[in-house]
């Protein structure tokens, strides 16, 4: 099997306050820590326990700065083989229908069965960088996968619908999957695998590199402008419980027990 | 102008929500883009399903034809490829569901469209459709502006708007299917039902539920202890039950269940939508977590800002007091 898993490095905002830049379309991310997007780390495994059972290969294709080389490392300390990482500040990130199309652009001409990704990043969310991937590359594809099985030039794959129902539908080779979160269970990479890492190819390209023409990516390409982010109003009627940690404790417990809550 | 295109969603033989609560925004949509709205419905046996979406006063195509018996993101995109170039709508709008988002990004390459994913409002002035859509799991939301296009591509997230009230009948008219044959690359193959565990959360009278700020498996004995002194079930966020710490038939979310108790006590759970889809119905909602801007605190009735492990201890020990 030769395979393409394509990463992002997104910054980690789950139990942190966001603020948006000056410039009013882009995020102040300097007090966040950066990792590998969740859904594509589930993608990364996926490959490397397909890569176990059936033998194979599998390239790393990302789009970052330089400081996303850690997380690329450590896909491949985890068993993916080299990688590509892109890098140019002309694609214009905000349009998913602009990064397919760059991400395409380093897979394209190349043999392969599967290209995985993550079936949603967690930053902008889109849920629409692997579908529109598929089309790019003139592939069979099936987002929001829970498991894989790799038949004979076919895959089969269990999409997850609404309440947690399976919908299973089976491909022709080759093909894009988005890997939903909780498919499996991401490995933590092996020292022995950290230092092999060191050693594996991880090419930087720009899009010159790649035949691609700036303008067919950028922002004069991409058919929707992002205008303004902004803070949504936390509208919230809660009673706000005030104090020390130990004091909110007790208010709270007192007004579970005399509001019959508990 | 064309008109605006909503696709109807539907799923074992019943309506998705999502289908209604589309036409509360397209109508709204269409009065201000000076165009009409069209339902289209793609299946099979769509009589009853196409009567339903008539109820809301717009015409409804059917694309009826046992070829799409169950939904295949390649036939879709077949439909809609071939009907935007019929039609000529100006705006198509269909859910971002499990079946939105598996095949309209594909779409968009396809007819070169500009596609605007997740939107939760849409607004048309000067000649200039935008949407508001979110990031960050609903920590920022961003206005999207679509360069002008002959058909805008927007998906709307589940849950943003409640479904309007039936209004005088439209017409229900058939169309040929642009799909002569069976595809033979992608084929569907069955359903498979969620898991039954063994606590049913749907009927739980209180839940805890535990998301990321769990941090790791073995603070779950904390939470099982606060549970067991409030007689409560333990439930959690998509991302405790991916991470294992929480069985899957416990997830309560848009991918997992809806829950409705008197009493939900979310602990370090930030709040994306996909959580509160499916916990809004509780009744009273205690929500303790880091951050302040966390979206969970705007659907609780009480907010605690604090790291729960800092709370919890002292909280059991008081509930224990208190209730002798």
């Amino acid at each position: 099997m030769k395979m393409f898993v394509c990463i992002k490095y997104v910054p980690d905002t789950s139990e942190a306050e966001v603020k948006v830049n000056p410039d009013g379309v882009t995020v102040d991310s300097s007090r966040f820590s950066f990792d590998i997007n969740d859904a594509d780390n589930y993608a990364v495994e996926e490959s490397v326990l397909i890569k176990e059972a059936k033998e194979g290969d599998v390239t790393v294709v990302s789009i970052g700065p330089k400081k996303s080389d850690v997380m690329i490392r450590m896909a491949m300390a985890k068993g993916c083989d080299q990688a590509v990482r892109i890098e140019d500040d002309r694609i214009a990130g905000h349009d998913p229908l602009m990064v397919a199309k760059a991400l395409a652009a380093a897979i394209k001409g190349q043999e392969f069965d599967l290209v995985l990704t993550g079936c949603m990043a967690s930053d902008d969310g889109h849920m629409s960088t692997g579908v529109a991937l598929a089309e790019e590359l003139g592939v069979n594809h099936a987002s929001m996968v829970k498991k894989v099985e790799v038949l004979d030039g076919k895959v089969r794959a269990h999409r997850e619908l609404e309440g947690g129902l399976l919908e299973v539908v089976e491909l022709e080779l080759p093909a894009v999957l988005t890997i939903q979160t909780g498919i499996n269970e991401p490995r933590y990479a092996p020292i022995r695998g950290i230092r092999q890492a060191q050693k594996k190819e991880l090419k930087v390209v720009s899009l010159d590199d790649l035949g691609v023409d700036p303008a067919s990516v950028g922002s004069d390409a991409s058919m929707v402008v992002l205008e303004e982010l902004y803070i949504p109003e936390v509208e919230s009627s809660a009673e706000f419980i005030e104090g020390e940690a130990e004091e909110k404790a007790e208010k709270l417990a007192s007004i579970l027990v005399k509001g019959g809550l508990v | 102008m064309g008109n605006i295109l909503v696709l109807a969603e539907h799923r074992q033989g019943a309506l998705r929500d999502i289908s209604y609560e589309m036409m509360a925004l397209a109508p709204k949509l269409a009065e201000d883009m000076g165009c009409e709205v069209t339902v289209l419905l793609v299946g099979s046996k769509m009589d009853d399903l196409a009567k339903k979406m008539a109820a809301y006063g717009s015409k409804v195509l059917v694309v009826d034809d046992p070829l799409f018996e169950n939904f295949n993101a390649e036939k879709y995109q077949k439909v809609l490829s071939a009907l935007i170039d019929d039609l000529k709508p100006a705006v198509v709008m269909t859910g971002q569901t499990a079946q939105g988002v598996d095949f309209i990004p594909a779409l968009a390459v396809e007819k070169n469209l500009p596609l605007v994913a997740e939107a939760i409002s849409l607004e048309y002035a000067n000649g200039t459709l935008k949407a508001t859509r979110q990031l960050y799991s609903g920590k920022v939301n961003a206005t999207v502006a679509f360069k002008p296009a002959d058909t805008y591509l927007v998906t709307i997230r589940e849950g943003v708007v409640e479904p309007p009230d039936a209004a005088a009948d439209g017409a229900v008219e058939k169309v040929d299917s642009p799909l002569k044959d069976d595809l033979t690359y992608r084929s569907f193959v069955e359903y498979i039902e969620a898991e039954v565990g063994d606590v049913d959360i749907t009927q739980s009278d209180t839940l805890v539920a535990v998301g990321r700020g769990l941090k790791e498996d073995k603070n779950l004995s904390i939470i099982e202890e606060l549970a067991q002194a409030i007689r409560a079930d333990i439930a959690g966020s998509r991302a405790a039950t991916d991470a294992g710490w929480i069985p899957h038939d416990r997830q309560v979310g848009t991918s997992g269940k809806s829950v409705k108790p008197k009493l939900y006590i979310a602990m370090g759970i930030s709040g994306a939508f996909q959580h509160v889809a499916g916990m809004k119905g509780a009744k009273t909602v205690v929500a303790i977590n880091k951050d302040p801007e966390a979206p969970i605190f705007t659907v609780a009735d009480y907010a605690i800002v604090d790291d729960m492990f800092k709370v919890v201890p002292k909280l059991i020990e008081k509930l224990k007091e208190l209730k002798g």
